[in-house]
């Protein structure tokens, strides 16, 4: 039988841990996008389906779901 | 490819470090004075700027490397008026040290009305540095550091207001304002500053998009830095920065322009800085 140890952190503690990161991260990819956009070519993207991988996972940011992270996983998934 | 890191507190940083910045091609760096970690006394701050201006410059010269630097007090203790007092007092006598390029790294921290006088008191002093000089006309350079993350976009503005109650006084062709982000560098460049970018992954740039503000906003009056100092950071980002450049296919006169021109023509408008900008031209 498996056990599963509680989180010991309190959810201000792991915010406090990680929130620039977060923000870093989110900066990042809102960066990134905006490179993809002004990028010569650009419309050799639309049918890409990395750019509806990159859609599909923000809104799975959005959702208020445990397991977001194994979510985007399995989206990337064969 | 020659270096000069516009940004740099060396004196948190090893003798190692002089040798990787040396190793990697960077010929003169540019330390602004800043914050300890802890506040200072006054007496604290005249040693501080001692070392500046008399022992890095020797430490750095072991490498090749040219070491110039800025001197103030900076704006996390600020607060303190008598203590700004006293310490401002004493800086006119550094700033004609050789190795001096003018007064900074001033700014706001979190903006208080103590550090928005002191900030103000120090333009003054760069503005009272330059009447004093046999042809009076144009103050000491100033280089100037905005607020971290939340802080920033209403500290640069409040910045920038200041400098221009000064009006004709203040030239913006010699204030760099430094650490600009994706929503400050038009607010900086479009009012006729050099601006500053610095490489700090979590709280500052990343290497990747300080090249888009390149694209973005043009790379005249633009300089990068990794500001490395005592806490997390990296002199080597400055040089991250350059290679991301090159593998998007940056021309090498862009780099060069960038990474040493920019910070040439800057710091060149005082005399006492060496290095003068370059042109890549082929061997026929």
């Amino acid at each position: 039988m498996k056990t599963i140890p509680p989180n010991p952190q309190t959810a201000v503690r792991v915010l406090d841990a990680y929130f620039l990161e977060v923000r870093a991260r989110l900066i990042e990819i809102a960066a990134t996008l905006d490179r993809v956009d002004r990028a010569s070519n650009r419309h050799e993207l639309q049918n890409d389906p990395r750019l509806g991988f990159i859609a599909r996972s923000l809104a799975i940011l959005q959702s208020t779901a445990p397991d977001r992270a194994r979510q985007i996983q399995e989206l990337y998934s064969i | 490819m020659f270096i000069i890191d516009p940004h740099i507190h060396m004196i948190s940083r090893t003798t190692a470090d002089y040798e990787n910045l040396a190793l990697s091609g960077v010929v003169a760096v540019s330390e602004p004075a800043f914050w300890a970690g802890f506040d200072r006394s006054p007496a604290g701050f005249l040693d501080y700027f001692r070392q500046l201006t008399e022992f890095e410059p020797r430490r750095a010269a072991q490498f090749g490397i040219d070491h110039y630097c800025w001197i103030c007090l900076n704006p996390k203790e600020a607060e303190d008026l008598g203590k700004a007092a006293e310490v401002l007092s004493a800086i006119p006598q550094f700033l004609d040290k050789p190795s001096v390029l003018g007064v900074g790294e001033i700014g706001l921290h979190k903006s208080t009305p103590n550090e928005a006088k002191v900030f103000q008191q120090h333009v003054q002093l760069a503005i009272d540095w330059g009447s004093r000089q046999k042809q009076p006309a144009k103050h000491a350079l100033i280089l100037i550091h905005t607020p971290h993350l939340e802080d920033k976009l209403k500290g640069t503005r409040l910045i920038v207001e200041m400098l221009r109650d000064f009006g004709a006084q203040i030239d913006p062709a010699r204030v760099l304002i430094d650490h600009v982000e994706e929503h400050t560098i038009s607010l900086v460049k479009d009012a006729g500053y050099w601006c500053g970018m610095t490489i700090y992954p979590i709280s500052k740039a990343t290497p990747q998009r300080a090249v888009d503000m390149i694209e973005l906003f043009g790379a005249d009056r633009l300089c990068v830095n990794a500001a490395a100092d005592w806490g997390i950071s990296d002199p080597l980002n400055t040089h991250r920065t350059m290679l991301e450049a090159r593998q998007r296919g940056h021309t090498l006169q862009t780099q060069l322009d960038v990474f040493y021109n920019n910070p040439a023509r800057f710091f060149g408008q005082n005399p006492k800085f060496k290095p003068r900008p370059l042109a890549v031209s082929e061997v026929k």
